[in-house]
């Protein structure tokens, strides 16, 4: 089975007044199946235009990239568009949602543009927001909902469509450390049940709770290492569990 | 992504901003409104100038007497009593395409039936008369041949009459007194309406024209007793109406030894024109109207785009994360097209329903048949639908060609 991202000399150039900046330069990478990176580095590192790339939100200036043995990077907009709607679920740093929609509603939009039943996607919705423990709060408006909630009702809509590949940019960027705690351990719950996690971040304690952490520097990689199971109560488990 | 759901998506983000989307529509509200009131008003209005020109009886020409002059001043036309039977009788003998030439002397006098009475329109007839105006007897019979000869006592009477004197009684053998003189009502006429002059005809007494002459009207005019009203002529061929037109005008000239340079003392008129020609005016003014409505529709679909434009701004963020989410650029550019689309249909709905409003209270106050048009609403609310469609076009192209990471950074 080949690697769920496998990207070659992957590079982002932008032009700017003039200069080129290289956003992502020469990135050559592989992650697993049910694997769960962080991607640090500083702001302006690139980790943001990388994230766009691997999410297929943006499209390099050169190299290759394949998703699920699928080469995607040479891909139209509507090709891209099919690939976010099945294979992908976003996170995003200030928690996107459609202000004039229900939490369930907001939680149903990928399938809507899969063209998923509505009665389908109702259970489906629902679903997916009893497993990030908001069951109750379905008919709530957004600005009805506290930040960690809101960031909760995101990450329903990021599993909705059993995506193979889940990216969060600073998903806990605009929460307080006790909320910040919840959904992390929400993502290492996805992780636990088999799901690929790529995390863009620059905080130290975010990144800690990843199994792997690649750090960019001016759009390169300069270190990718992985990380020993330690803060986490459910990794040890994990672990623990193991022979 | 199915229809359905563009449509659900579109109907709610245009119940967000209801005040907004409503003035929105306005141009295109009062231009389908103006398209349904205007060929609705016109459609009336024709219909009436028909149904005026069916009762008046088919290839009528009108001949009157003309103003006399009296020392330069030019005085009211019938001044000048030149007509006379004699003239309507050498029309009908020389002129071939005549069918009849029907002389009429008439005068508002007092009627009365046993306790009630009634003023109202008497006018010495004969038989041609009802000829020429296409006037059927539904009760009782016309004047028999004798009886205008003779100057019978004898009558004809509208509907009106009947209803105003008779008490629900037939009609047919009633005493009627024209004046002082006692007539035998013979006959009832067929229900005409309103003529073209707003007043009912039939409200109106009908008696052979040398009785009228002899005992009831002749003297009072003072003048002479020859003297007639208009003589109604009833043409065979209505593509000969203008030669005839020509060859009475000669011939009325020739009896009355008029010289070449005097004007006539007579006039020809045809009241289908006059009718056709205030139809006409109606027409011209819906015209006028129309390319008013034309006017607004345009600036309505303008305003369509804007709005559009301005909703595409402010809801890019929705647009990004739509897109992020895996919607592709049909679903997009759907999503406003079918927004712009709903837009204006609805303005077409208010529009077609307020436009046909004001033309039911036009036609009531005027009198008209009310006649609203569907397809006249199918038209101005195709039409509208198509602005909507062709003006949505760029802000919906606008919203499809987002790059999704600008419009998720969007703030």
């Amino acid at each position: 089975m080949p690697p769920l991202v496998r990207t070659a000399g992957l590079s982002r150039h932008y032009s700017c007044g003039g200069t080129i900046v290289r956003a992502v330069s020469d990135v050559s990478l592989a992650i697993e199946h049910g694997d769960f990176v962080a991607i640090r580095g500083r702001s302006g590192s690139g980790k943001s235009t990388l994230m766009n790339l691997l999410g297929l939100l943006d499209r390099p200036d050169s190299g290759e990239y394949a998703l699920n043995g699928r080469e995607v990077a040479k891909l139209s907009e509507d090709g891209r568009a099919t690939i976010r709607r099945h294979d992908i679920g976003f996170v995003f740093q200030v928690p996107a949602l459609l202000p004039r929609a229900t939490a369930l509603e907001n939680v149903e939009l990928p399938l809507v543009y899969a063209g998923v039943p509505p009665s389908r996607r109702r259970r489906a919705a629902k679903e997916a927001l009893e497993r990030v423990g908001l069951a109750d709060r379905g008919h709530h408006w957004p600005n009805q909902l506290s930040g960690g909630e809101q960031q909760r009702v995101v990450i329903a809509r990021a599993t909705v469509n059993d995506p193979a590949l889940i990216l969060a940019d600073e998903p806990t960027g605009s929460l307080d450390s006790a909320t910040s705690d919840e959904i992390l351990s929400l993502f290492e719950t996805l992780h636990h049940d088999g799901r690929t996690i790529i995390v863009v971040t620059h905080a130290t304690d975010v990144a800690d709770r990843a199994r792997r952490q690649i750090t960019l520097h001016d759009g390169r990689i300069i270190k990718d290492a992985q990380v020993a199971a330690r803060n986490s109560p459910l990794n040890t488990a994990v672990l623990g569990s193991s022979p | 992504m199915r229809g359905l759901e563009s449509l659900r998506i579109a109907t709610r983000a245009l119940r967000v901003n209801k005040l907004r989307s409503a003035l929105t529509v306005l141009g295109i509200v009062v231009g389908v409104g103006a398209v349904v009131c205007m060929v609705s008003v016109g459609a009336g209005a024709q219909a009436e100038v028909s149904e005026k020109i069916r009762t008046l009886g088919a290839n009528l020409l009108l001949v009157m007497p003309g103003a006399r002059n009296s020392g330069g001043a030019r005085l009211e036309s019938g001044t000048q009593p030149t007509l006379t039977e004699e003239d309507a009788a050498s029309i009908r003998r020389e002129l071939v395409d005549v069918r009849v030439a029907a002389p009429l002397l008439s005068r508002s006098i007092p009627l009365v039936a046993a306790n009630k009475n009634w003023v109202t329109v008497v006018a010495g007839i004969n038989a041609d008369y009802l000829v020429a105006r296409e006037w059927q007897v539904a009760d009782g019979r016309s004047f028999t041949s004798d009886e205008i000869v003779s100057g019978a006592k004898v009558a004809i009477v509208g509907s009106v009459i009947v209803e105003e004197l008779f008490n629900g009684r037939t009609g047919p053998g009633e005493t009627l007194r024209i004046g002082n003189v006692p007539f035998t009502v013979i006959g009832v006429l067929g229900k005409k309406g309103a003529g073209a002059a707003g007043r009912s005809q039939d409200d109106v007494v009908f008696i052979p024209l040398s009785a009228a002459k002899s005992r009831v009207l002749g003297a009072v005019r003072g003048t002479t007793r020859e003297a007639l009203d208009f003589i109604s002529i009833k043409v065979s061929d209505a593509t000969a109406m203008p030669e005839i037109e020509r060859q009475i005008e000669t011939l009325l000239r020739q009896r009355h030894r008029i010289r070449a340079d005097a004007p006539s003392d007579f006039k020809i008129e045809n009241p289908a024109d006059i009718l056709f020609a205030r139809g006409a005016a109606v027409r011209l003014l819906g015209t006028l109207l129309i390319a008013v409505a034309a006017v607004s529709l345009v600036v309505g679909g303008i305003s369509i785009m804007n709005i559009m434009l301005v909703s595409v701004t402010e809801r890019t963020r929705e647009i990004g994360l739509r897109m992020a989410v895996g919607a592709s650029r049909r679903d997009i550019r759907w999503q406003f097209l079918i927004e712009a689309l709903i837009l204006s249909l609805m303005g077409g709905l208010v529009g077609a329903v307020s436009g046909a409003v004001a033309a039911v209270a036009i036609a009531w106050k005027a009198g008209w048949p009310i006649l609203i048009s569907p397809w006249a609403i199918v038209l101005a609310c195709g039409f509208a639908g198509f602005i909507g469609i062709s003006f949505g076009l760029y802000p919906a192209h606008r919203a499809a060609r987002l790059d999704p990471i600008v419009a998720l950074r969007f703030e």
